[in-house]
């Protein structure tokens, strides 16, 4: 009786531990390789360091967690500066790397323009979330994008809801004046159509006036906004023009309750140290700084606490570093989901992958497992649908750091979004003699 | 010794006026352009001809360009880059705006319009030069910035106001793999090359040097000095023209105003200064320089880190590039002011008395 309970739980043992040495010593052989154009030198360096940071970090978890099921994440980062042909020379230096890319997240709308034209041909989607052309949501035009969590336009459109939230309803924005301060690259042009259309809807006035690259010259525009008094402004910067048009407003004396930025003028760097920030709000497509978060605590246990973290403890959990988190998760989960598809524990090539990423279905239980709770809401793809969803909430600046402006989530009315998606796509397809994708197509 | 031309006679005034009237200049350069066109696409990989090889022959033509204004006529011009983009541009909306057209033309009436912007551009050089030059061109920089920004026409009404270019094909010829790009582009560089060379050598590139060297006595010698800048301009306006549109359409396939802005028009002029003002060779010895030594530093460095034990972050490669780069134009412009195709050529004549160089 005693022999054969020790023999039983010898035997359980050694196929405990048989079961939990093999595998990941098989797996060793088994990697996949994410490329990583960041931008820690240039003028967006303060928000590229933090947003390559989190990329690095999350990965580093993943490892830690022990990778994809198995698979082993390795990165190499290539320094683009912002510039696109940097970006495109990193491309092209990568793609065939370590096995060979499994996608390419581009940073930067002037990129993802430019590998917009290359990949379908290496056939290596391209991943955009929250940024990237806004007409690739359409994923029977644009196969291999993917601005998952939402683009350019959602984001503007967000923003215009909260601001109607503020005025009290749609219908009560009839009137108003709102002037648009953008940074004048493709980034900052995307959010013109779609407050144009909402400017038709609802009956106010839309004044737009760009600022040039990188953004400290805004004497010219702020003397504009003191003429016109616009009940709101909002703000499309990058990098440098955030904190310098937080200080021209208040030179100007315009009230800073009244700029409503969008994400990428919402993270700390932009409001720090700036006096007089106090007030500011910003609506922030899925993340915000959300420094308690399970992931955050995660990272800080796994990565950080051994001395692996890539960049200073205090920015885990900022709002641009939560960006680079979710964005490398959003890597990781769409190959998982290519690997429930193709084969669990093997390394899914960026064909696999792109099915993966068009076949998204993270629900809340499955975001709250990783450890996303209230950082992030549902993302489901489709073949139409490459963006998923477009959740958004609004932060406001305290001073010393941003607290969430109000409970709800937005999201973009894809009733106004999809008819202009639909015609620029529908414009793209036909420059490039392209059809669109069929219902067979759908299914590879 | 490797370069004598003992016995090199030339019985005729065409064998006196060749391009490379020694031998074996003649029959080096042949074997290049073959291995160029032969060789290259057997050896490289697809990186080295989309990082590296791509941007080195457009970079080329570009400073072809240049050279003949900045280096054969002394204008300093600080407006390339914006040429570059009204060749670029100028081809997207013939492409786009004219059904059916070749894509040959479309980049042609690339360079033909960056020819009538840069000889606008051209005028204040009948009054000023030097430094007011160089300030006066750099509006064209300023000007080509904000209408390419800001006009929607250009862009096709694009609402990001980026462009791009569907497939190119010529002569039914589908330009789709990195060697077909590559070799489309050496095609351009090979004509322009030998055409610019011709130019230089002929009565106008002499005219161009004449006011370069001193604009008074040229005029006094009867030279045409209105002819004479204009057209140099003119000719380069055209070429860099042509380098834009087909940076664009080849090299990026999605371009906006910031691919063509003031970075690209000092990049430019430190292509030919450091390269060698006045000589065409200097053009791709400097475009070489530029394209290739970040790139190398990139690579190296982590590289060399990693031998010593240090792991080199991307943020210290990026740096370290800047000084690198930084010290060696300092570096080589004391050592070697004429550029490196001066380098080249005292290589030649070392080598041409070699082994009692004198």
């Amino acid at each position: 009786m005693r022999l054969g309970t020790t023999l039983l739980a010898a035997a359980v043992m050694a196929a405990g531990l048989s079961t939990s040495l093999t595998p990941p010593a098989f797996a060793q052989e088994q990697t996949q390789f994410f490329p990583l154009l960041v931008f820690r030198t240039g003028p967006y360096a303060p928000s590229g360091v933090p947003w390559a940071n989190g990329f690095v970090d999350y990965y580093k978890l993943v490892n830690a967690r022990g990778g994809i099921n198995g698979v082993k994440v390795v990165w190499e980062e290539c320094e683009t500066s912002y510039a696109t042909d940097r970006g495109v020379e990193c491309y092209e230096r990568l793609k065939g790397k370590n096995g060979g890319a499994t996608l390419f997240q581009t940073m930067s709308t002037g990129i993802t323009f430019a590998l917009t034209e290359k990949a379908p041909g290496d056939g290596i989607p391209i991943l955009t979330p929250g940024y990237g052309r806004s007409d690739s949501a359409d994923g029977s035009v644009f196969k291999w994008n993917f601005p998952l969590t939402g683009t350019h336009a959602a984001s503007a459109d967000t923003q215009l809801q909260y601001v109607a939230s503020l005025v009290g309803g749609l219908d009560k924005l009839q009137g108003k004046k709102i002037t648009l301060l953008y940074h004048d690259s493709p980034y900052g042009k995307e959010a013109i159509p779609i407050l144009q259309k909402r400017a038709e809807m609802h009956g106010f006035e839309l004044t737009m006036i760009p600022v040039t690259h990188p953004g400290v010259e805004q004497k010219s525009a702020w003397l504009q906004i003191r003429q016109g008094r616009p009940d709101y402004v909002l703000l499309w910067g990058w990098g440098v023009m955030n904190s310098t048009a937080l200080k021209e407003a208040q030179a100007t004396g315009y009230p800073r309750d009244k700029i409503v930025g969008v994400w990428p003028s919402g993270s700390e760097a932009d409001a720090k140290g700036v006096n007089g920030a106090e007030g500011y709000s910003a609506v922030l497509l899925q993340p915000g700084s959300s420094s308690d978060s399970q992931v955050v605590k995660d990272i800080l246990e796994l990565v950080h606490a051994k001395g692996e973290g890539s960049g200073p403890q205090e920015e885990v959990g900022e709002a641009v570093y939560m960006r680079g988190v979710v964005n490398a998760m959003l890597s990781v989960e769409g190959v998982r989901a290519a690997q429930e598809k193709f084969g669990v524990g093997k390394t899914a090539t960026p064909e696999q992958a792109r099915w993966g990423y068009e076949n998204l279905d993270l629900t809340q239980e499955k975001l709250d497992a990783l450890g996303f709770h209230d950082v992030m809401r549902e993302v489901k793809t489709s073949c139409t649908d490459h963006m998923g969803s477009s959740w958004a909430r609004a932060y406001v600046w305290d001073g010393a750091k941003w607290k969430l402006g109000s409970d709800t989530w937005f999201q973009a009315d894809m009733s106004i979004l999809d008819p202009l998606v639909k015609a620029s796509g529908d414009a793209y397809a036909a420059e490039k003699k392209l059809e669109r994708r069929g219902a067979d197509d759908c299914q590879s | 010794m490797f370069y004598r031309e003992n016995g090199q006679l030339k019985t005729s005034y065409e064998a006196d006026q060749q391009i490379f009237p020694i031998a074996q200049d003649r029959w080096a350069i042949v074997g290049l352009v073959a291995f160029a066109i032969v060789g290259v696409p057997l050896l490289a990989d697809e990186y080295t001809f989309s990082a590296i090889l791509i941007p080195f022959l457009i970079l080329s033509l570009a400073a072809l360009g240049v050279n003949i204004l900045v280096g054969y006529c002394g204008q300093i011009s600080m407006g390339s880059g914006a040429f570059m983009a009204v060749g670029a541009y100028a081809a997207y909306n013939t492409l786009v705006r004219v059904d059916g057209m070749p894509l040959l033309l479309a980049l042609l009436s690339g360079g033909f319009f960056a020819t009538v912007v840069g000889m606008f551009f051209g005028i204040p050089s009948l009054r000023v030069k030097g430094l007011y030059l160089a300030v006066a061109t750099l509006a064209a920089q300023f000007l080509s910035d904000w209408a390419f920004l800001r006009i929607p026409w250009f862009t096709n009404y694009s609402t990001s106001g980026s462009v791009m270019v569907s497939e190119l094909q010529m002569f039914g010829w589908r330009i789709d793999t990195a060697v077909e790009k590559y070799l489309f582009c050496l095609g351009f560089l090979i004509v322009f090359a030998v055409l610019a060379k011709n130019l230089v050598r002929s009565a106008i590139g002499r005219e161009w040097m004449a006011v370069r060297d001193m604009d008074v006595a040229a005029a006094v010698i009867g030279i045409r000095i209105t002819y004479a800048k204009l057209s140099a301009f003119a000719v380069s306006s055209f070429i860099i023209g042509v380098a834009g549109a087909l940076w664009g359409f080849v090299h990026l396939g999605a371009w906006e105003p910031a691919a063509f802005g003031l970075d690209r028009s000092f990049q430019l002029l430190f292509i030919v200064i450091i390269g060698g003002m006045g000589s065409i060779m200097g053009s791709f010895f400097g475009a070489a320089f530029i394209v290739v030594l970040p790139i190398a530093l990139s690579q190296a460095l982590p590289a060399l880190g990693s031998l010593a034990g240090i792991a080199v972050s991307t943020a210290a490669v990026s740096h370290a590039e800047f000084m690198i780069f930084g010290a060696l134009i300092v570096w080589f412009l004391i050592v070697e002011p004429h550029g490196l195709a001066r380098l080249w050529s005292t290589g030649k004549q070392k080598l041409r008395l070699w082994p009692f160089p004198h």
